[in-house]
């Protein structure tokens, strides 16, 4: 099948002719395949927001292109709108967007843009708010009365409504305690299995993303200066390190146990460090 | 883009109008807004205009930010200038045509009040462009101060005056932000009718109400934390003083009102 989503050579370019001028994307190209749960990671400032606002055309390109299932998003208007539902866009702390007097009627407003019918207005608020975990008596309560956590949940049922094949997601625990964060993780997970969506995310947490994603994009200096699966990325440890960025914390435990000498493969999640620590001790039984 | 919004910018630097202490500043607004109403003719026009143009190019700000802090006020501009074209008695009529009568009188008094006008924000603009916020309120507040006799909060409006204009950029970042998010939930800003329009605004307006409450809050009570007390016996890190800059600047803006005020009373 061909890929849902295909970038080429995109550069974007703030306030051009200005004092402020400043290129923020510069000739990054990738695609991104159906399903597939992909992990965006980058230090601030090193172009992930502007990428992501790229996806959905809420930024046009200064040039290049973003193919949606083949056609560009930007060569009709009506097509830019429709780039718009189906790639859903959560932007960083999604809560203080909320403003209607329900938090029914907050996740309806995407579907409601959308023109769909009340019927199925209906029934993809509530399997929305199923997708994240709200009860049926939080969707008649005022959002401002929730809990950040929960307010959290309601933004980000309100991007789910619209079923968008692909669902970007910029920091969706950003704030929040583990038993928040892991809830979210799960509810897009979810999401992800249910539709076969296409899920991209960025994070700061490499825990995270080595734990959840099937590959990781990192940017770094306007630049996609990396592009593969988690165990490619987390081998260049080092690089990585340089970039101002974090690896995960068993890697970084597993890289000193073999600059200590141990003969330790570099791993970057949990079952691999428990697997490669028993070869490790069957080995020396055996040695 | 709501980011290219300039009201109340400042851009750092070092010229002599950046250097120049804030009350001066202010006072030389003052002196110049008012020398813009004394002048009738088209000498003292020019001579404005020159100084201005002079002072620009002394700050270093670049002309383009300037042309671009002018947009929004293009709608008043071409109004005030159309009106005073219409509306102005005169003898010598240029065009004639039903209702209508273009006079040469009604012309040149459009174009100056564009031009009064133009002059006017370009010079205010100016004033923020060189001067940060925070001196800016604190020459304020030294200039005012001599009303706190009349028990005028002094100290509390330039306190408020140096907030509002901080968070101007801030609440306009805010609001691309709230924008931008509820356009990728399909909200429509640009099609439809006035009412449509009006209604589309709601999803940005009460998020940002929200939030300038919620920053506002938050402010109260870092302001609260670092024992802020209003400006009873408040003091300064940085003292204004005047300097010979400042002298110079006023002796040129001295010259420059008499020379408008000479001019005008000689009829020129």
């Amino acid at each position: 099948m061909a890929p849902i989503l295909q970038i080429k050579e995109l550069e974007h370019t703030y306030s051009p002719g200005t004092p402020f001028q400043h290129k923020a994307l510069d000739g990054v190209s990738f695609s991104v395949e159906r399903g597939e749960f992909i992990g965006i990671i980058g230090h601030t400032g090193s172009g992930k927001s502007t990428l992501i606002q790229h996806l959905n055309g809420l930024l046009k390109p200064t040039s290049g292109q973003v193919l949606l299932d083949g056609v560009d998003i930007w060569s009709d208007k009506k097509i830019t709108r429709q780039a718009r539902f189906r790639v859903g866009l959560v932007f960083q702390y999604p809560e203080y967007q909320l403003f209607e007097e329900t938090v029914y009627k907050d996740i309806a407003f995407g579907p409601k843009n959308m023109g769909l019918s009340q019927s199925e207005i209906d029934r993809r608020v509530r399997q929305a708010a199923g997708f994240v975990g709200l009860t049926e008596k939080q969707l008649e309560v005022s959002p401002f009365d929730l809990s950040g956590g929960q307010k959290r949940r309601v933004a980000i049922a309100g991007v789910i409504a619209m079923e968008p094949e692909v669902l970007i997601l910029d920091e969706p625990t950003a704030g929040l305690d583990p038993v928040g964060r892991e809830g979210i993780l799960e509810n897009i997970r979810a999401y992800q299995r249910a539709r076969n969506a296409t899920i991209m995310m960025v994070s700061h947490s490499m825990s995270d993303v080595a734990r959840l994603t099937d590959r990781l994009l990192v940017m770094n200096g306007s630049r996609l200066a990396m592009d593969g699966t988690p165990e490619e990325i987390f081998v260049h440890a080092q690089q990585l390190l340089d970039m101002g960025l974090d690896i995960p914390d068993v890697t970084r435990v597993f890289l000193r146990l073999k600059a200590m000498g141990l003969d330790v493969d570099p791993v970057y999640s949990i079952d691999q460090a428990v697997a490669a620590l028993k070869k490790l001790k069957e080995g020396g039984h055996h040695a | 883009m709501l980011k290219d919004i300039t009201l109340g910018q400042y851009f750092p630097g070092n010229s002599f109008i950046h250097r120049l202490d804030p009350r001066t500043k202010l006072l030389m607004l003052v002196v110049y807004i008012a020398a813009l109403f004394i002048a009738k003719s088209w000498i003292s026009y020019g001579m404005m205009l020159v100084f201005l143009i002079g002072c620009i190019a002394i700050s270093r700000i670049p002309p383009k930010s300037i042309v671009r802090g002018m947009k929004p006020m293009v709608v008043i501009l071409v109004f005030t200038g159309v009106l005073n074209v219409f509306m102005t008695a005169g003898e010598t009529v240029w065009v004639e045509f039903w209702i209508i009568k273009i006079t040469k009188e009604g012309v040149i008094r459009g174009f100056f009040m564009v031009m009064r006008i133009l002059m006017l924000v370009t010079g205010t603009f100016l004033l923020t462009y060189t001067t940060s916020p925070i001196a800016l309120t604190d020459g304020l507040e030294s200039l005012l101060s001599p009303l706190k006799v009349l028990h005028l909060p002094v100290h509390e409006l330039s306190m408020m005056m140096c907030i509002a204009l901080r968070f101007i950029p801030t609440l306009i970042e805010e609001t691309d932000k709230i924008m931008s998010a509820q356009k990728a939930r399909g909200a429509d800003l640009e099609n439809g009718n006035l009412m449509e329009k009006v209604k589309a605004l709601v999803p940005i307006l009460i998020p940002l109400f929200v939030s300038a409450f919620r920053r506002a809050d938050e402010l109260a009570t870092a302001m609260e934390c670092r024992c802020y007390h209003g400006g009873e016996g408040r003091t300064k890190m940085k003292l204004l003083h005047y300097t010979l800059l400042d002298m110079v600047a006023f002796f040129v803006g001295a010259v420059l009102l008499a020379a408008v005020i000479t001019l005008s009373v000689f009829g020129l």
